[in-house]
């Protein structure tokens, strides 16, 4: 039992406690906020395993930006001090039975598993490597994904100006405020001497 | 157990995908779902990530992989929330139960 494997249960606890908060907990603020320990909690694991740029990227888009998202949307569409309403009992036994028996399986199925390492020489996950690789042209690059990220990104971001704009209701009839409108004809720029002259 | 390897990292990995899948399954909210649905993406982000540590450390391309989720994952969310907030506008509530306007 040395320091690694003591700083690696301490992680999963963290992620594990985390989650296990995130989808249990009946105060929805309270989740959001087990989810936000759940992610660094991933954050650290990836420092862990020594693949810093992939934390940095976990720490500014899911702990930075989408947990933010997730707690703007709670204050915009609920009441976050209230409790949830409880599950129904059926739903939470069958879906409890369901994930154990899948944990159960899947650990059973990794610990007889024998992985074969490779007994290549490692890379290092340094930023260089990375964006070199990503952005080459050659076989073994990634630049077709990552232009079609882009276009990805661009549409989700249309997609939601669409989805969540207001539609303004069509504008019929209007007439201008200092209008007068009397059986079928309309009066407009109305002053006291046009009322004296055509009304009375 | 004194050695963290592989096996340890998809353990966890597991552990936590089938949190994500029971919060799935019991939540009815809307933005609850939405964050079971992170942890489900997480846990697939720990196995690419610890398979090209342990299995395949010549190679980057679990690390692009969940770079790529990340990304998409971030995509989903700001979609997702746009449509939680559309549907709150029409319905006052963002219970999946509420919704059922379109319900056969």
């Amino acid at each position: 039992m040395n320091a690694s494997t003591i700083i690696f249960y301490v992680l999963a606890a963290i992620i594990l406690g985390g989650a296990v908060a995130a989808v249990t907990n009946r105060k929805i603020f309270r989740a959001a906020i087990s989810l936000l320990f759940s992610l660094i909690g991933i954050a650290g694991l990836y420092f862990y395993l020594d693949y810093q740029f992939i934390a940095a990227v976990q720490i500014v888009v899911y702990v930075g930006g989408i947990v933010v998202l997730i707690i703007f949307s709670i204050f915009l569409t609920q009441e976050s001090g209230e409790n949830m309403k409880r599950p129904a009992i059926g739903r939470v036994l069958f879906s409890g039975l369901a994930a154990l028996f899948g944990c159960a399986f899947t650990i059973l199925l990794i610990q007889d598993y024998q992985f074969v390492p490779t007994t290549l020489a490692a890379i290092e996950p340094t930023a260089n490597n990375i964006g070199s690789q990503m952005l080459s042209t050659t076989e073994h690059g990634y630049i077709l994904p990552f232009e079609l990220v882009s276009i990805l990104l661009l549409a989700a971001m249309i997609g939601c100006i669409v989805i969540a704009m207001k539609i303004k209701e069509p504008a019929t009839n209007i007439i201008a405020p200092n209008a007068l409108k009397i059986g079928d004809v309309t009066y407009t720029e109305v002053t006291i001497e046009t009322i004296k002259e055509k009304v009375i | 157990m004194n050695n963290i390897g592989l096996p340890q990292m998809l353990i966890v990995s597991s552990i936590l995908f089938f949190i994500g899948v029971y919060g799935f399954l019991t939540r009815r909210n809307m933005i609850t779902m939405l964050m079971s649905i992170e942890l489900i993406l997480n846990s697939v982000n720990i196995n690419f990530i610890a398979f090209n540590k342990y299995l395949y450390a010549d190679k980057l391309d679990g690390l692009f992989f969940t770079i790529f989720i990340i990304t998409i994952a971030a995509a989903e969310a700001a979609v997702a929330i746009a449509i939680i907030i559309n549907l709150y506008r029409s319905y006052k509530s963002i219970d999946v139960e509420d919704a059922n306007t379109m319900k056969f």
